[in-house]
């Protein structure tokens, strides 16, 4: 059976299809007028997506954003709610804009299941979605079966990640007012990739920042499964020494592998069990379920490998997968920035393949990732990504991006500005 | 799932003029390329409180500037580092792009 992707794009090289209408044609959805795009997943990735497949379509591409949550919540920025300069209700957006300026569906539901030859999303609550496209924006999912402790009754309610913006955010900072002063906060990061590669580091800075204010006894532990700081590290390190001197230890080829949490004690690979007032650990991490139960998840059962040109799956077609949940190229991070990045990217792609024209051959796009120091300072990473078309992949523009020089106040105004203007950009 | 293909393959060819005017940059590729820009300066080129709009900015202005921050002449705390990711010819179109939309 000929790929209908390879039919529109041989059509897209003999010239342009134009007529969107024409294209309905070919899709196999009955009763939809014009083509379908469904969105699963509202963070960065996915409401980027959904405003700029509508936008640059001029809005004859038919969106549906299936998210649960209420409201978008910024993991960018969340540390700060630890760190007490910031509050939930800072962090959080409406999806309202998405529905009323550009005509996007929200459907506020779970994607259960995906039938990529009927082309149907299952939604939790019983209903199905067809679609022409589907873009998959799920974030990521954490590897409990590595924590089996983690699976006991109500470990999970008391040893928090506080990686996904949200209850669990909230629910760290009450531990950490809850935690009388002289406790220590001990806090677990996994082995490299993972979501936010500065942001436990950051974390540490936002909770020092706190104790040295509130309880100035306490103490920050971070136990590291890499072997040093995976982003920012000399940046990093000088503010633990300048401004948090005795309250953040920093221990590297610190490997989690088991946590009991009745009596709040990490158990590691090679060293001594640890027992701490508060304990805070980030599981290693994966592609989000729905990505790796529709057999996407390429590279190593755990990220879904794409094409860098359309985000489309290697493995499924007409599936595109962006944001957290891919194989990264060279030095791309896991940020919010990047996903945003990836779904304008595709959205264009998917544009371009629903009406017959080329995707972008030479995308070019960047990274830019501000960490919180204290409540108003701030370093930075930035980078500049291109497509290499014989690697097949997006690579570092050598001689760009870098980071700050140190610690400043103005940054701190920046990335405020950094905030309004992506949260803006997303879902405004 | 037949029939449509045909009418596809005629579609095709009817709207082929459209797509040949080849330039050495596409226009949907600097819009992609300037939609990149837009996480800090916000969609269209008009930013939220605390950074700079460069939607309708004289082309001239707006790539001198980008030029200099290449160069490291004029400071910057992250433009110094983004711009050297972007040929001088990308800056220039991105400066074309930017100068034409709606302030």
């Amino acid at each position: 059976m000929m790929q209908r992707r390879q039919f529109v794009q041989s059509v897209g090289a003999a010239g342009a299809l134009g007529a969107m209408g024409l294209v309905t044609g070919c899709a196999s959805t009955p009763g939809g007028k014009g083509p379908k795009v469904v969105v699963v997943g509202g963070g960065y990735g996915g409401a980027t997506t959904a405003k700029y497949v509508r936008m640059w379509s001029d809005y004859g591409i038919d969106v549906t954003l299936v998210e649960p949550s209420a409201a978008f919540i910024s993991c960018p920025l969340s540390n700060l709610v630890l760190g007490g300069s910031k509050t939930m209700a800072d962090i959080t957006t409406p999806y309202d804009n998405l529905v009323k300026r550009h005509g996007v569906r929200w459907v506020q539901d779970m994607a259960v299941r995906i039938d990529p030859d009927k082309r149907i999303v299952v939604l939790a609550k019983g209903g199905e979605l067809p679609y022409d496209r589907l873009i998959l924006s799920p974030g990521v999912d954490f590897m409990w079966d590595m924590l089996p402790g983690m699976a006991t009754a109500g470990a999970k309610d008391k040893v928090l990640h506080g990686w996904k913006a949200g209850a669990q955010t909230a629910a760290l900072r009450q531990q950490l007012e809850a935690m009388p002063d002289g406790g220590v906060f001990a806090m677990s990061i996994p082995l490299a990739p993972y979501r936010c590669p500065p942001g436990p580091y950051e974390r540490a800075c936002q909770v020092a920042s706190y104790f040295s204010k509130a309880k100035p006894k306490s103490k920050v532990l971070i136990l590291d499964a890499n072997d040093d700081v995976t982003s920012k590290g000399p940046l990093f390190k000088k503010a633990w020494k300048d401004r948090y001197d005795g309250i953040i230890e920093y221990r590297p080829k610190h490997k989690v592998v088991d946590v009991d949490a009745a009596t709040n004690t990490l158990k590691f690979e090679f060293n001594d069990d640890l027992k701490a007032a508060v304990l805070n650990v980030i599981p290693d991490m994966r592609a989000g379920d729905i990505a790796v139960k529709t057999g996407l998840a390429t590279a190593n059962k755990r990220w879904c490998e794409v094409d860098f040109l359309t985000f489309e799956s290697i493995a499924v077609k007409n599936i595109h997968v962006l944001g957290d949940s891919i194989q990264i190229a060279p030095a791309m991070p896991k940020s919010g920035h990047m996903a945003n990045q990836h779904g304008k990217t595709c959205a264009a792609a998917v544009v371009a393949l629903l009406t017959g024209k080329q995707p972008n051959a030479m995308p070019i796009y960047n990274n830019a990732c501000y960490s919180f120091v204290s409540a108003e300072d701030v370093v930075h990473v930035t980078s500049v990504h291109r497509y290499d078309a014989d690697k097949k992949t997006m690579l570092p523009v050598a001689g760009a991006g870098g980071v700050s020089s140190a610690a400043n106040e103005l940054e701190g105004r920046y990335a405020m500005a950094w905030a309004r203007n992506i949260w803006a950009d997303t879902l405004a | 799932m037949k029939t449509p293909h045909i009418l596809l393959v005629v579609a095709g060819l009817v709207g082929a003029s459209g797509w040949v005017q080849a330039q050495s940059m596409d226009p949907l590729q600097v819009r992609s390329m300037a939609a990149s820009c837009a996480n800090c300066h916000g969609t269209h080129g008009i930013a939220e409180a605390g950074n700079e709009s460069l939607a309708g900015v004289n082309k001239d202005e707006l790539l001198k500037k980008m030029l200099d921050f290449k160069t490291g002449k004029k400071p910057a705390t992250i433009m110094h580092q983004l711009s050297k990711g972007y040929s001088d010819e990308q800056l220039a179109a991105l400066a074309s792009y930017f100068s034409a939309l709606k302030k």
